[in-house]
C-alpha cells in the first residue's frame, strides 16, 4: 500500500527522528531505557522509511515500548502481539514489523502464539525483554525466574522450573535466534541490525535489569567484573574462546559442551567448537542454549541464522499462483455458477 | 414393458432421509435438493447430524438426517413434519418415526432389519412385522441386496458396493417424484472423475433405484410437484454458510480492499473457511490460526494495516475472542466477527442450532463496551448481512458481530441472485496527512463519530494506539477521569448513531393490534409462515423481524407501542426479550422459548400465539 512512496530515496534519519515525544514512564534506571535508545539509533541507520516500521506489543513494562517510538505502534493485549503482527504481515508484507514482549507476556500468557509465530517463520522481529520477574504487577515470579526465587507470590520460594526462551525458539525451529543484554548497547545494536536484515522470524532475548523488583539478576553473568569469565560472545566462524586472558574454551564431550583451559592461546588439537550460525540442524544451537550460569559461561550473540521461506511470502505466492491460474477473481462468476435457473416473469 | 403408473399432483412434499452417519444421508439430501431447486420448486432444508463423525453403526446416536420441503408455493421452513421417511436402517426408523405425519409413507431398507440391528436400535420385535407401522404406508425395499445385485459385475470392493446403496435409494425417490437424474449424474462424474469405477458404480446404483420404481409395481402412484410461482429472476440453491462466504468475497470486491479471514476450525462455521480458502484470486486471504484468540488477533492486525479483518467462529470461540474484540472497541478499528451460533453453554451441542449468544455478543466484555450487531434471517440473506457488517465496521470504525446459526448455516433455499451492478460499493476514506500537523488518531467525523483510519506506510501519519484509554482527539495515553467518562460516552454514541444509517423495521400485517410476534435471526421462516397462516384464518396478529440487534432500528419503539402484547419466540431462554424489556419501558413482552437444538416448527409459533391471554 505504500508502494507510491517507495521511489524516493530513504531519508537520512537521526536517532531523534524515532523519538515519539511521549513521556517515558519506566522507572529511573530501568534497563528498558537502554533498549529503547539502541532501537532508535539502530532504526536511524537502516535503509527503511520511518512510516514502514511498526511496533506491536502486548502487556507489561516492556510493552509500553511502541508509545515511545516515532513509528506506527500498537500496544495490544497480554501475550497476543505475535498474532496481531502475523495478521498485519499477511496483508502488508511491505512493512518491517517489530514485536516487543517480555518474559511474562511472551512466555507465560502468550507462549502459544510465540511458538506458532516462530514455527511459521513469519517475517517479524521479536524482541523478548527478559528480566525474570513480573514488574508491572509489582514483583511476582515469572516463567524465567529461577527455581526457589522468593517473591511476593512465592514467599517460600518458587517451585516452578524456569523456561529457557531460546530453547523454545529452537524447538519451534526459528530461523534467527540471538541473545544480548541491556548493559552492552554496542552488541545490542549489532544484533538488532542483523535481525532487521533477516528474512523470517528473528527472535532476540535481551537480558534486562529490573531495578525495582529484580535488581542485578544478571549481574553475576554480565557484570563488569565477571563478564569476561562468565559470558561468551559468539562470532560466526570463530572458536568459542573466552576469559580475561582468552584462556578458556568450549569443546564437545559426547553430547555435552564442556569448558577447558587453553594455555598460551594454543587451540590446535583441542577440538574446540567453532561457531556456525548457519548449521541447518538445530542441535548445535540447542547445545549452546544449555550453557547456563553458573556451570557454564553464558553465550551472547547470534545462535542461529538460517533461511527458509517465510509465511508471508508463501501466502502471497499462493495468491499470485491463484491469480495466474484462474485470473483475477470476478464476483459474477462465483455468484452466477452453472447451477442456476431462471424464473421468467 | 414398464407399466404406466398413474401420476398424482401435490402442492408440497416434505421428505426426510435418515440413516447412519456413514450412510451418506447429507449427500443424498443435497442431491435431491439441488435437483428439486433446478426443477423450479421452492425449497427449504434442514440437515441434522450428530457431532461424531462416525458414531457406532446402527445405533440411535449415530443417526443422521436431512429434511427437505419442496413446493409449488413459497416455503419458509423445511416443513413441520415429514410426509415421507426414507430410511437406511432400523435405528433411523426408531429416531424418526414419531415425527412422521399420520398416514405418511415409510420407505425403508428392509435388509437392515436383522436381529442384530434391531437389538442395537432397541427394538424388541421387528417393527416391519408387528403393528408399529399400522398407521402408515410402508414400502419395504431391500436397498442393500438390490444394490449388490445391480453391481454384481462391478470390480469395486464389497464394502464400496455397500456404500452405493444411498444412490439406489435416491434413484427410487427421484422416480417417485418425477425428478430427472441429469444433475446427479453430472455431479457423480465430476466428483469421482479420478475414480471412474466408483463413479460408474454409483451411477449404476442410482439408475437401478430409478428403474426399480419404474418396473416393479410397488408404488400405486408417482407424484409430481409443479414449478413454484416465485419472483422472476436468476436463482441458485444456497446455504447460509455459502452465502456468508460469498458475502465476504463480495465485500473484498466492493471495497477494493484485501480481506484477511482469520479463523480456527469450529462447527458449524468451518465450511466458510473451506469455501474461502479456494478464493485466493479474489483478494481474500485465509489464515488458519493456532487458536481462536490468534484468529481474531490476525484479523485485527489486518485492519490496523488498512485492510479488512474478519474472524469467524461459534459461541465457544467468542468466549476466547472477547478480549481481542474489546481491544478493537478501544482502538476503534473495523473488525467483523461472524458467530454461527450453536447450542451452549460450553461445548454444548456442536452440530445443533440455537440463538443463545445474543447477550454474550452484546455484553460479554469488560467495561462499557458497545458493538454493533446484525443477524441474518434466511440462508440467502447471510450474503446481505455479511456485506452490511463490513459496511458498518469500516464506516464506523467498530467491531460488528454478524450472527448466523447452525440452521441457517447448513439449511438451503433458492436464492434470487442480486444483479452485480446493483450491489453498493463500500466506500472507505482513509486519513490523509495535513502538512505541519501531527496526526491525532481520535479526531472524529462529526456525523458518524468514527475516528480517522490511518495505516502504516503512510508518511506523516505515524501514530500509536492501544488498549489503554486515550485522550480524546490526540490519542495520548490518558488516565484523566473526565476524559474517560467522555470517551465512554463517545463509544456509546457512535454505536447509537448507526441507527440513523439502517433501514426501519417493518411490520408484516396490521400496523396496530393485539399481538405482534417479534423475532430475530433464523426464526424468520417459522414466524412468518405461522403469522401468515393465522392471518388467513382471521386472527389479529402481525409480525416484525429484526436483522439489526444493536442498535435497534429507530422506529422499533413506535412499532411496539402499537400492540397490546409482544410475543418473542427465540431459540434461547429469552435474550431478545431481556433487551426489549430493558430498552422499552411499558411494553408487555412475553417469551416463547425453545432450546432443543432444533428450529421452531410453524405449529409451535401458532400455538404460542393462540395460547396468549
Amino acid at each position: 500500500m505504500s508502494a507510491a512512496q517507495t521511489d524516493a530515496p530513504v531519508p537520512h534519519y537521526s536517532k531523534e527522528d524515532f523519538v515519539s515525544g511521549a513521556d517515558v514512564r519506566w522507572c529511573p534506571g530501568c534497563g528498558d531505557y537502554a533498549i529503547l535508545s539502541v532501537m532508535q539509533k539502530t532504526l536511524a541507520d537502516l535503509p527503511i522509511r520511518r512510516q514502514d516500521h511498526v511496533f506491536i506489543s502486548g502487556i507489561g513494562c516492556s510493552s509500553r515500548f511502541p508509545y515511545y517510538m516515532n513509528a506506527y505502534g500498537f500496544h495490544t493485549i497480554h501475550g497476543r502481539a505475535p498474532s496481531i503482527a502475523t495478521g498485519l504481515k499477511c496483508v502488508r508484507p511491505d512493512l518491517t514489523v517489530w514485536v516487543v514482549t517480555g518474559d511474562g507476556d511472551g512466555l507465560s500468557i502468550g507462549g502459544n502464539h510465540l511458538i506458532h509465530c516462530l514455527r511459521r517463520n513469519v517475517n517479524l522481529k521479536i524482541i523478548l525483554i527478559n528480566n525474570r520477574i513480573y514488574g508491572l504487577t509489582k514483583g511476582q515470579y515469572s516463567p524465567t525466574s529461577e527455581k526457589g526465587k522468593v517473591t511476593k507470590s512465592s514467599p517460600y520460594g518458587s517451585i516452578d522450573y524456569p523456561i529457557n526462551p531460546l530453547c523454545i525458539a529452537i524447538a519451534a525451529e526459528a530461523t534467527f535466534i540471538a541473545r544480548t543484554v541491556d548493559s552492552d548497547p554496542r552488541h545490542m545494536g549489532q544484533v538488532f541490525a542483523r535481525a532487521a536484515r533477516h528474512k523470517g522470524t528473528a527472535f532476540i532475548e535481551v537480558y534486562q535489569n529490573c531495578i525495582i523488583f529484580n535488581r542485578d539478576t544478571f549481574q553475576p553473568i554480565v557484570g563488569r567484573e565477571t563478564r569476561e569469565d562468565r559470558a561468551i560472545y559468539l562470532e560466526n566462524g570463530k572458536p568459542l574462546i573466552f576469559g580475561k586472558k582468552k584462556d578458556r574454551a568450549i569443546r564437545l564431550n559426547g553430547f555435552k559442551t564442556e569448558e577447558i583451559a587453553i594455555a598460551d592461546g594454543v587451540t590446535e588439537g583441542k577440538n574446540i567448537l567453532v561457531h556456525s550460525e548457519s548449521d541447518p540442524l538445530p542441535n548445535y544451537a540447542y547445545m549452546l542454549t544449555q550453557m547456563e550460569y553458573p556451570e557454564m559461561p553464558v553465550p551472547f550473540g547470534i545462535f542461529r541464522c538460517t533461511e527458509k521461506p517465510t509465511y508471508d511470502d508463501m501466502l502471497n505466492d499462493q495468491v499470485k499462483f491463484a491469480v495466474e491460474k484462474k485470473g483475477k477473481g470476478n464476483l459474477r462468476d462465483i455468484l452466477y455458477t452453472e447451477e442456476t435457473w431462471t424464473v421468467k416473469g | 414393458m414398464p407399466v404406466q403408473i398413474p401420476e398424482r399432483e401435490l402442492d408440497s412434499v416434505t421428505i426426510r432421509f435418515a440413516g447412519d452417519s456413514g450412510d451418506g444421508m447429507q449427500l443424498t439430501g443435497d442431491q435431491f435438493t439441488d435437483t428439486s431447486a433446478l426443477m423450479g420448486n421452492d425449497i427449504a432444508t434442514l440437515p441434522d447430524f450428530p457431532a461424531e463423525i462416525r458414531a457406532p453403526q446402527g445405533t440411535l446416536p449415530g443417526v443422521s438426517s436431512f429434511q427437505i420441503q419442496f413446493s409449488r408455493n413459497e416455503v419458509f421452513t423445511a416443513g413441520d413434519a415429514p410426509d415421507v421417511l426414507v430410511l437406511m436402517n432400523s435405528a433411523a426408523l426408531k429416531v424418526n418415526l414419531g415425527d412422521l405425519v399420520t398416514g405418511g409413507l415409510v420407505v425403508v431398507n428392509s435388509d437392515s432389519f436383522n436381529e442384530e440391528n434391531l437389538k442395537k436400535a432397541g427394538w424388541k420385535s421387528n417393527p416391519l412385522e408387528d403393528n408399529t407401522l399400522r398407521d402408515y404406508s410402508v414400502l419395504k425395499v431391500p436397498f442393500s441386496s438390490l444394490t449388490r445385485n445391480a453391481l454384481a459385475q462391478s470390480k469395486i470392493k464389497p464394502s464400496e458396493v455397500d456404500r452405493c446403496k444411498n444412490f439406489f435409494a435416491l434413484g427410487l425417490v427421484f422416480w417417485m417424484y418425477g425428478r430427472t437424474l441429469d444433475h446427479t449424474v453430472k455431479w457423480v462424474q465430476e466428483k469421482f472423475a479420478k475414480k471412474p469405477e466408483i463413479a460408474e458404480a454409483n451411477l449404476m446404483a442410482l439408475k437401478a433405484g430409478y428403474n426399480y420404481g419404474d418396473i416393479t409395481e410397488t408404488m400405486p402412484h408417482r407424484f409430481f410437484v409443479r414449478k413454484a410461482d416465485i419472483r422472476p429472476g436468476t436463482y441458485r440453491k444456497i446455504t447460509g454458510n455459502e452465502a456468508t462466504a460469498l458475502g465476504i468475497v463480495a465485500a473484498a470486491q466492493l471495497s477494493g480492499k484485501e480481506i484477511l479471514y482469520g479463523t480456527y476450525p469450529i462447527t458449524p462455521a468451518s465450511n466458510i473457511l473451506h469455501e474461502l480458502s479456494k478464493r485466493k484470486n479474489f483478494s481474500v486471504k485465509t489464515f488458519q490460526a493456532e487458536d481462536e484468540i490468534a484468529a481474531c488477533g490476525a484479523a485485527l492486525g489486518a485492519s490496523f494495516g488498512g485492510h479488512i479483518g474478519i474472524t469467524a467462529t461459534s459461541g465457544p470461540g467468542i468466549c476466547l475472542k472477547s478480549e481481542m474484540i474489546n481491544l478493537a472497541v478501544m482502538v476503534e478499528l473495523p473488525l467483523v466477527i461472524l458467530n454461527v451460533q450453536r447450542g451452549g453453554p460450553s461445548t454444548g451441542l456442536p452440530t445443533k442450532t440455537e440463538q443463545s449468544d445474543l447477550l454474550q455478543v452484546m455484553f460479554g466484555r469488560n467495561g462499557d463496551s458497545p458493538v454493533a450487531v446484525v443477524a441474518a434471517s434466511t440462508p440467502s440473506n447471510c450474503f446481505d448481512y455479511t456485506l452490511e457488517a463490513v459496511r458498518i465496521a469500516v464506516k464506523y470504525m467498530t467491531p460488528v458481530f454478524f450472527l448466523s446459526d447452525g440452521y441457517l448455516a447448513n439449511g438451503a433455499e433458492p436464492w434470487n441472485l442480486p444483479k452485480i451492478e446493483n450491489l453498493t460499493p463500500i466506500k472507505i476514506e482513509h486519513a490523509r496527512p495535513v502538512d505541519g500537523r501531527p496526526f491525532w488518531p481520535y479526531v472524529r467525523d462529526e456525523k458518524t463519530l468514527a475516528r480517522g483510519w490511518a495505516y502504516p506506510g503512510t508518511p506523516g501519519l505515524e501514530h500509536r494506539i492501544g488498549g489503554i484509554e486515550k485522550a480524546d482527539k490526540t490519542g495520548a495515553v490518558s488516565y484523566d477521569p473526565e476524559n474517560h467518562h467522555r470517551m465512554t460516552e463517545l463509544r456509546r454514541d457512535k454505536i447509537r448513531r448507526i441507527a440513523e444509517d439502517i433501514p426501519r423495521a417493518e411490520v408484516h400485517g396490521d400496523q396496530k393490534g393485539k399481538t405482534l410476534v417479534l423475532g430475530w435471526g433464523g426464526t424468520y421462516g417459522a414466524i412468518y409462515a405461522a403469522v401468515s397462516e393465522l392471518r388467513k384464518e382471521g386472527k389479529k396478529v402481525s409480525s416484525c423481524h429484526l436483522n439489526y440487534l444493536n442498535p435497534f432500528p429507530k422506529n422499533l419503539g413506535e412499532i411496539l407501542k402499537n400492540f397490546e402484547t409482544i410475543l418473542i419466540p427465540e431459540l434461547n431462554m429469552g435474550q431478545l426479550l431481556f433487551l426489549i424489556r430493558a430498552e422499552f419501558e411499558g411494553v408487555r413482552a412475553v417469551g416463547c422459548n425453545k432450546v432443543k437444538g432444533q428450529p421452531f416448527k410453524i405449529r409451535e409459533i401458532r400455538q404460542a400465539v393462540e395460547e396468549l391471554r
